[in-house]
C-alpha cells in the first residue's frame, strides 16, 4: 500500500466459497490466492465448472443466495471488499471493479436505448454531475470501444453481436474501475469480430493502465490476451504464472493435458490428447489432489495428500510429480471416459 | 459451376455426393397478405464432390449459409434451385440399376427410407437434439425400429455393440438411463450412435463439439476420425473453428454469404490461402501460443445479411484488393487456381 507503483491493485487470500445445495455445499472455489498488478492481464482458465466465474463472482460480489463465503480476503487496495456492506459494496462494484458480461447474456435490457443505460450507471455511481456530462462521458466511452456515438440512442436490438459486446464494455469501464473482470467477452462472436474486440480491450487496457481479468475456456484468447494465467481444476488453481513460462513448460500435468487437447492452425498439425474423464464432484471431491483420478502420473501419494506447491520461477502449481521443463504436453488417458 | 464438376478427388464411381449449382433462398418479409419482395440467399450456386471415406469441412461465420448446406444434403429442406447427385448403396431408381447416381430431388416415398439410412446427420447441442422422456435404448433403438433393422431382440445386441464403439462402456449402465443423466460429452456419443447405428455412407456433422467442453471435445474429435476412418464413412464437417476443421477433415471449404470462395486440401489452404476472405479469416484465429504474432485480419467493414445481393462479387465491400473490374463484373467464378485448389476472385 505505501507505494503504489509495486503494490498490487489487487489481491486474493485463499479464497473458499460453497454453495448450498440439497445434495449438499458445493466447495466450489477452495483457498484461491493471486496477485494482479496495474496493467497487468491475468487469465483464468479450465473446464466449465472449474470455479473461474465463482471466482469472478466473489470479487464482484454478485453471488447468488446460496452461496457461502467460507474464507479469505479480495482486497482492492489494501480494503477487503468481502467485509463491505450491501450499501459500501455498491460503491465499489463498477467504480473499483467492474464486469463485462457475455452480451450474449442479456447484459443489455431490450426496453432502453444503449447509451441510456451507460448514463444510468453513471449517474448511479454519481461519477458526473449532471446528466448532459454524463451523455459527453458515454459518447468518450463508445468512440473508445469503437462506436459511433450516434449509436447512443439506438435499442439493443438494432446492435450487431459485436457491437452490443463493444457497448457492454464500455457500460463497464463507465466509472473508471481499477479492475476489469472479462467473463468470456468473446465467446459467441465470429472469429474476426473477436479479434478485433480483443484488440480494443487490451488497448483500452495499456492506455488506462487497468487490471484486467480474462475468464475463458479458449486457451487461444487467454495466450494472446493475457500477460498471467491461472490454471483451475475443482475450484482450486492448480498452476499460476508468466503466459509465456506456463506454455512453454507447464508444471502441472493438468495444464500440460489442456494444451495438448487444443487444436491450432499454426504450427504442424499434430494428434491431439483426449483428456479423458470427467472433473470430479465438488459435492464430495477426492481426497488429495483433485485431478488424480484422470492423472497419468498419480501414484499413492496424490490419492492421500493435498499436493506441494512447487514453484519454479514465475511460476507455481501444486503437484506431487511435477513435470520436468523438457516436457512436451502429454497425453492423459487415466481415468474411464 | 461446370468447372468444379471436373474436379475429381477420387474415381467417378467412389463420388458419393456431387453438389452443383446449389442454391437456396429464404423469403423475407412474408406474411398472410404480402408476398415476399426479397430473399436472403442463404446458399447461392454452391458446388463440391465428396467421395467414400472422404471428409469436408465447411466454415465460415455465422449467417454463411453453411448450415443450410448441411441440411439441404440431408434433404431437411429443399434446394431452390441447383443439384444434388447421391450414389449411395440401397438407392436405386429401379430393378438392376444399384448404385446410379440418384437426384436428391427424385429421392421421395420409399426411397427416402433407405436415404435416410445412408445419410445421417448429428446436430450441434446434445441437450437438445435427444428426447428427455426417453432411454439411450429408446433413442439408438428407434432408427433401427424405423429402418427395420434386426429383431427387438437383436435391437439390444445393436445397440450396446454401438455403445461400445462410441466409447460408452459398460453398455449395460447407459442402456436404460436417460439424457439428463448424461454429461453433454457422453451426450455426443449418444447422438454419434444414433447417426452411425444404421451404418449411413455419409453423415452431416454441424458443429458437434461447440458446445462442449475442451476435454470431452477432443475425445469426440478423437472419436469421429476413428469411426469414419473405420467404416469408411465420408462427412461434411460443419464448423466455425478452423483449427477444429484443419484437425478433422482432408480438404476445407470457405463459405461467405453464401458462396463458397476457396476450397482446398487443408494443409495446402492453410499454408496458402488465396481468397482475401480466407486470409482474413486465418489471420483472425487466435494461436495457443503467446510467442505467436498475428497481422491485424485485412478486411473492412461488418458482416452483412445476403438480402437480394448485388451480381457483383459478394466480397466486394469488404475486400482489400477490390477493383473497379470487381464491382462491375459478376461473382467471379470458381477456378482451379492451383492442383486441387478452388479460388472465386478476379485478383488471384
Amino acid at each position: 500500500m505505501t507505494n503504489p507503483q509495486s503494490a498490487p491493485v489487487l489481491k486474493v487470500v485463499d479464497l473458499s466459497l460453497r454453495y448450498l445445495t440439497r445434495g449438499g455445499a458445493v466447495k466450489a472455489v477452495q483457498d484461491v490466492s493471486f496477485e494482479l498488478a496495474e496493467g497487468q492481464a491475468l487469465g483464468l482458465v479450465g473446464e466449465s465448472g472449474c470455479g473461474k466465474t465463482s471466482v469472478a463472482n466473489c470479487l464482484m460480489r454478485l453471488l447468488p443466495d446460496n452461496a457461502q463465503l467460507v474464507a479469505g480476503q479480495v482486497l482492492i487496495d489494501g480494503q477487503d471488499i468481502l467485509s463491505l456492506t450491501e450499501d459500501k459494496i455498491r460503491e465499489y462494484r463498477w467504480q473499483q471493479i467492474a464486469m463485462v458480461f457475455q452480451a450474449a447474456m442479456n447484459a443489455l435490457d431490450p426496453v432502453y436505448k444503449v447509451g441510456q443505460q451507460v448514463v444510468e450507471a453513471i449517474e448511479a455511481h454519481g461519477v458526473e454531475a449532471t446528466v448532459s456530462l454524463a451523455r459527453e462521458r458515454v459518447a468518450r466511452l463508445f468512440r473508445m470501444v469503437g462506436l459511433d456515438p450516434a449509436l447512443m440512442d439506438r435499442y439493443p436490438h438494432e446492435f450487431s453481436g459485436g457491437m452490443r459486446q463493444r457497448a457492454v464494455i464500455a457500460m463497464a469501464l463507465a466509472c473508471d474501475p481499477r479492475v476489469i473482470i472479462a467473463d468470456e467477452p468473446t465467446t459467441a462472436l465470429d472469429v474476426i469480430v473477436q479479434d478485433r474486440i480483443l484488440r480494443e480491450l487490451k488497448g483500452i487496457q495499456q492506455q488506462l493502465h487497468m487490471a484486467v481479468i480474462y475468464i475463458s475456456h479458449d486457451i487461444a484468447v487467454i495466450a494472446e490476451v493475457t500477460d498471467r494465467i491461472g490454471v483451475m481444476y475443482a475450484g482450486r488453481l492448480v498452476e499460476y504464472g508468466a503466459t509465456e513460462d506456463v506454455f512453454r513448460a507447464p508444471l502441472h500435468p493438468y495444464t500440460a493435458a489442456l494444451m495438448g487437447s487444443f487444436p491450432s492452425i499454426a504450427g504442424e498439425k499434430r494428434v491431439l490428447a483426449n483428456l479423458s474423464g470427467e472433473p470430479p464432484n465438488l459435492i464430495d471431491p477426492p481426497p488429495g489432489c483433485p485431478f488424480h483420478p484422470r492423472c497419468i502420473h498419480a501414484t499413492e501419494v496424490c490419492r492421500q495428500e493435498i499436493p506441494p506447491r512447487v514453484q519454479r520461477g514465475s511460476q507455481w502449481a501444486d503437484c506431487w510429480h511435477p513435470l520436468e521443463e523438457s516436457a512436451v504436453p502429454e497425453s492423459v488417458e487415466a481415468g474411464e471416459v | 459451376m461446370e468447372a468444379s464438376l471436373a474436379h475429381t478427388p477420387s474415381a467417378e464411381t467412389e463420388r458419393l455426393v456431387s453438389v452443383s449449382g446449389l442454391t437456396r433462398q429464404f423469403p423475407v418479409g412474408r406474411s398472410l397478405f404480402r408476398r415476399a419482395t426479397s430473399f436472403i440467399h442463404a446458399v447461392d450456386d454452391v458446388s463440391f464432390q465428396l467421395s467414400r471415406g472422404d471428409s469436408l469441412g465447411l466454415v465460415g461465420e455465422s449467417g454463411c449459409g453453411k448450415t443450410t448446406v448441411g441440411k439441404l444434403l440431408v434433404k431437411l429442406i429443399e434446394p431452390t434451385s441447383g443439384h444434388i447427385t447421391y450414389r449411395l448403396p440401397g438407392l436405386d431408381v429401379g430393378e438392376g440399376t444399384e448404385n446410379v447416381p440418384v437426384e436428391s430431388a427424385d429421392i421421395s416415398g420409399g426411397q427416402l427410407r433407405a436415404f435416410r439410412r445412408q445419410v445421417q446427420m448429428i446436430f450441434q447441442d446434445p441437450y437438445e437434439s435427444m428426447n428427455p422422456r426417453r432411454t439411450i435404448y429408446d433413442t439408438i433403438a428407434e432408427p433401427l425400429a424405423v429402418q427395420g433393422m434386426g429383431t427387438v431382440l437383436d435391437r439390444v445386441d445393436m445397440v450396446s455393440e454401438i455403445l461400445m464403439l462410441v466409447g460408452l462402456t459398460p453398455p449395460a449402465t447407459f442402456l436404460f438411463r436417460h439424457p439428463h443423466e448424461l454429461s453433454g460429452g457422453q451426450r455426443q456419443r449418444v447422438a454419434i450412435a444414433r447417426a452411425l447405428v444404421v451404418e449411413p455412407s455419409f453423415v452431416v456433422a454441424d458443429e458437434p463439439t461447440s458446445m462442449l467442453d475442451v476435454s470431452s471435445r477432443t475425445g469426440i474429435m478423437n472419436l469421429m476420425q476413428q469411426l469414419a476412418h473405420g467404416l469408411g464413412i465420408a462427412y461434411l464437417y460443419v464448423t466455425h473453428d478452423l483449427a477444429v476443421a484443419r484437425y478433422m477433415c482432408h480438404r476445407i471449404a470457405v463459405m461467405y454469404l453464401g458462396k463458397i470462395v476457396e476450397l482446398g486440401e487443408t494443409e495446402e489452404l492453410l499454408r496458402n490461402p488465396l481468397h482475401p476472405y480466407t486470409r482474413a479469416l486465418l489471420s483472425a484465429v487466435p494461436v495457443p501460443d503467446p510467442g505467436h504474432r498475428r497481422e491485424p485480419p485485412n478486411i473492412v467493414g461488418d458482416l452483412t445479411a445476403p438480402i437480394d445481393p448485388p451480381a457483383r462479387c459478394r466480397f466486394y465491400d469488404r475486400c482489400p484488393l477490390a477493383t473497379h473490374h470487381c464491382r462491375d463484373n459478376p461473382h467471379p467464378a470458381f477456378e482451379e487456381k492451383a492442383p486441387d485448389h478452388w479460388v472465386a476472385c478476379y485478383e488471384v
